[in-house]
Formats: C-alpha cells, structure tokens, sequence
C-alpha cells in the first residue's frame, strides 16, 4: 500500500460519509467534521488509553499464535504421516466463524484480558497454521534433496529452509487475519471489561447516546487495522527482499 | 589393509539390488566400480533408474540388497565429502548467490566437524569469494536466484558444492535446461574443475552428446532391471578438439545404436 493512495482513499471516504450525512440528517450519522473534532479532543481524554488495551490484546494475540501456530505448520506441513492425520481436523474447526466461541471463551477464561487475547489467537492460529503446512509441504523435493546432500540433517533443514520458507506464509497469514482480528476484539471488548475500544464504542454508543465519541472510537479502531496492516507490510519488505526483486 | 582398500576404488557397487515399493526392480545384482578421479557418464533413457543410481550413491536412497561402497565404506547415509548436483540447482529463493553459495558451509558450521554431517577433520570456513571468481558470479553475488538466468544458477550451485571441497561429485541432468553455447561451457568448466581437484565426477544424463563429451567412460543403462554394467572408453573426452573428433562422433553413433536397441 502507498502512502498516497491511502490518504486518497481516506478523502474518498470522508466525502461520501459528508454527504451521506448530509442527507441522512440525524444524530446517528454526524458529519465527519463533528466526529473529527470529538476524535482530537478525546486524543486528549480517555480514547488513547482504550486504544492501547485493544493493541495490546491484538498484539499478543498476534504473537501468540505466532509462536505456537508456526512450530505446528511447519511440523504438520514437514510430515506426510502428521499432514494425514491433523489436516481433516484442521479442515473441520478452520470454517468455523470464530465468533461463537467467544461467548465460551468468555465463560472459560473470565472478564481479564486473557479472554479477549484467546479469542484473537484462536482467530489467527488456524489461518498461520494452514499457510505455514501448505508452504512446508510445498517445498520443491530437489531444494530438500539439494540440502540432504550437502550434509544437512532435520534440524539443519529446520533452520536454513523450512523456519525461512514459512516466514512469508506467517505474514501472509497474518495480513489476511488483521481485519478479522480487529473486528471479533469489538465483539470481545464489548462484553465484561471497561477498556478497550470495544468497549468505548459500545458504550459511546448504546448507553451514552454520544454518536460523535462513538464514531471517533470507530475511526481509532480504523487507524488501529490500517497501523497493523503497515507493520506486517513494512516487516515483509525487512525479512523478505526477495519478494521485491525481479 | 584399509591403506590399499582406500586407494582401490571410489564407488563399488556389489551385487545392488534395488526396487521402489510395488514395483520391479531397477537394479538386479549390479556390481560396477569407479577408480578415484574418474569421470564417468551414465546414459539412459527416461526409467532406466539412472537418477535413482545417483540417489543410492549420493546415500539419499537405500540398496534393497546388495552394497554400495564409497570409498571402501558401506554407505548408510549422505557423506559429507560427496557433492551432488541436480538439474533444478535447489537454491533457496530467499538467499542471494553468494548466501547460496555459503549455504553448506553454513550446514557443516551448524553442526560442527562431527564427522556425520561435516568431515572430522573440517575447520569452520566461510570465505566463498575464491570460488565465485572462480565459477565468473562475483558480480552476482548480492543477486537473488530469479534475478539471475539458468546458468548462473547452476554456477552458484557448483560453487555451493566446490566449496565443500568433495572428493566425489555426483550430477543429475545439471545442464539440461540450459542453451547449447552455456551448457558446452559448463560442461567443460566441470570437467576442468574435477580435474584440478581430483575430484571423482558421475554425470547422469539422457543426452548421448554430453555424455560422449563429458564421461571417460561411459556407462549406458537399458530396460530395468540392469543386471550387467554396460561400459564405454572413451579417453579422450575433455581434451580440446574432442568434441569435432572422429572418435567422438563414432562412439555417438554407437551409444546411438545401442539405445536405440534398448527402446525398440
């Protein structure tokens, strides 16, 4: 993504949302002028403290199935054996709208934050692990081959192939799982806990009545997607220049 | 007793026996020896089980019955010393050339001389300039594989096993997918380098032409299962002028006969 482009989408954005308000003409569609202002003044207030509680919970989600979701592809993906047994049950919990479970996440881990980084990582752990097993099981045989012979065991294959091959599956893995993430943490955030965007957004909207606050708690959620969405895109130049060259 | 055995031979195949599951065999108790330096080609068409000859010597496949011998050793596992070359270079995407060419280097510093993964007596190296220059990449060095043309690549995987200094290397249709002009340079840069090192080469190969032009001898492969080494002199190969020579083009013709004769 360029720099440019999204801030032309951005005005893009705001123009339609203007106009729609406009002609909407009602609290519950503020123009974006109003909503803006609300979102700087609130810069100052409480909204930058939800707004770390919601990039914390999504950070350690991230990372969290990182760490584990990785180990596990690779090794799933690096055995037929293991790929034959563990890949329908992937295939049977992977279409599940994770959204279900975070009722049950809720009632299993409490109202503390653990509950709302569970249900990110669950979310993210079974997109990393099909695109890190489908990357491991994809190497060429004549690049594993190649290395057999030139001494490499298990885990020197681990670490100069298989740990490399799966860094581009993981970011890809995770590009695809930012906006989920971003949107099931509303739905964690709204219930039981008094932090996070989720919670400011719902609360701004269905007690308050603040329409304002609330779209300005929507518009920090919005920068917090696009901020990840930066992060991965800026780590994938870092750890893959390959990609880029032609 | 072990002296005499190591000066002996490189390869001995003893009464090799080898099929895949569910399928007749490929080798039948095949015995074949190579002398240490030499270079051999084996000819085959597709099916003979010449790569699959190449994978038991190289330890990445194992005899159903029978011995493979490298260098007076029962093979067991992939040896350090042997280097082995495939057709599709199986360099990493995400390394430049000279990471690539670091690559075995890198293994055998990974696991330390224990004699398993790295010869005994190795000492951690990682200087692979001398071999860039050597095989005309150092300008390539900081390129990644897809910016970089065919045989380029195989260059790079050719410094990648140089660097290991093999005593044997083993090749499996490394030029086949390279134009006739890089290919003809390649193959006599191979030959050159072998030489210099004394290294033992196998050459696998469906083309009668390089295998005329590369091998000093040559071993031809028929319908499976082989039973019996079907070989061919052919001293002169790698001196200049070989490939315009009589001897050259007559003992195309006759591997030409002769493999026709196995598909008819």
């Amino acid at each position: 993504m360029k720099r440019r482009d999204v801030l032309l989408a951005s005005l893009g954005i705001l123009a339609i949302w203007q106009v729609a308000a406009m002609v909407v003409n009602r609290p519950i569609l503020p123009t974006p002028i109003i909503v803006l202002d609300v979102f700087f003044k609130e810069l100052g207030g409480e909204l930058p403290i939800h707004f770390a509680a919601s990039l914390w919970r999504v950070v350690a989600g991230m990372l969290l199935s990182v760490v584990t979701a990785v180990p596990a592809g690779l090794a799933i993906g690096g055995s037929k054996r293991l790929n034959r047994f563990l890949s329908p049950v992937i295939y049977l919990l992977y279409p599940i709208p994770k959204v279900v479970f975070v009722p049950i996440v809720l009632l299993f881990l409490g109202i503390g934050d653990l509950a709302k980084i569970a249900v990110i990582f669950i979310i993210l752990f079974f997109q990393i692990v099909v695109l890190v097993r489908d990357q491991a099981a994809g190497l060429p045989s004549q690049l594993l081959q190649s290395l057999r012979s030139l001494g490499a065991g298990r885990r020197a294959l681990f670490r100069f192939v298989y740990l490399p091959a799966s860094l581009p599956a993981i970011l890809t893995a995770l590009r695809q799982s930012v906006g989920v993430a971003v949107a099931v943490l509303y739905i964690a955030e709204a219930f039981a806990t008094q932090k996070g965007l989720g919670y400011y957004i719902y609360y701004s909207g269905s007690n308050l009545m603040n329409y304002p606050a609330m779209y300005a708690g929507v518009l920090a959620m919005s920068l917090l997607g696009l901020g990840l969405y930066f992060t991965v895109d800026w780590m994938e130049r870092k750890l893959c220049p390959w990609k880029y060259m032609g | 007793m072990r002296r005499t055995l190591k000066i002996s031979n490189m390869i001995n195949l003893h009464s090799l026996t080898f099929a895949y599951p569910h399928s007749p065999p490929l080798f039948q108790k095949f015995d074949w020896s190579v002398k240490h330096g030499e270079a051999w080609a084996v000819l085959g068409t597709s099916g003979c089980g010449k790569t699959t000859l190449l994978y038991l010597l190289a330890g990445l496949q194992h005899a159903s019955d029978g011995q493979v011998l490298i260098n007076g050793t029962v093979l067991t596992r992939p040896r350090p010393r042997t280097g082995l070359i495939l057709q599709d270079y199986g360099l990493l995407p995400w390394a430049t050339v000279r990471e690539n060419a670091e690559l075995g280097l890198k293994v055998r510093n990974f696991y330390g001389a224990d004699g398993i993964h790295t010869p005994q007596d190795y000492r951690p190296e990682q200087d692979v300039t001398p071999w860039l220059e050597r095989l005309g990449i150092s300008k390539f060095a900081d390129k990644y594989p897809s910016q970089i043309s065919g045989g380029q690549r195989q260059r790079t995987a050719i410094a990648r096993t140089l660097a290991l200094q093999p005593d044997m290397l083993l090749m499996d249709e490394p030029f086949a997918s390279l134009d006739a002009v890089i290919r003809e340079d390649l193959q006599l840069l191979t030959l050159e380098l072998c030489g210099e090192s004394g290294i033992t080469l196998v050459i696998v190969t469906h083309n009668i032409e390089e295998a005329a032009a590369m091998g000093n001898k040559i071993l031809l492969l028929g319908e499976p299962p082989n039973q019996q080494a079907r070989a061919f002199d052919n001293p002169t190969a790698g001196k200049p002028g070989h490939r315009e020579s009589r001897e050259f083009h007559l003992l195309c013709q006759t591997l030409r006969k002769e493999l026709s004769h196995e598909t008819a």
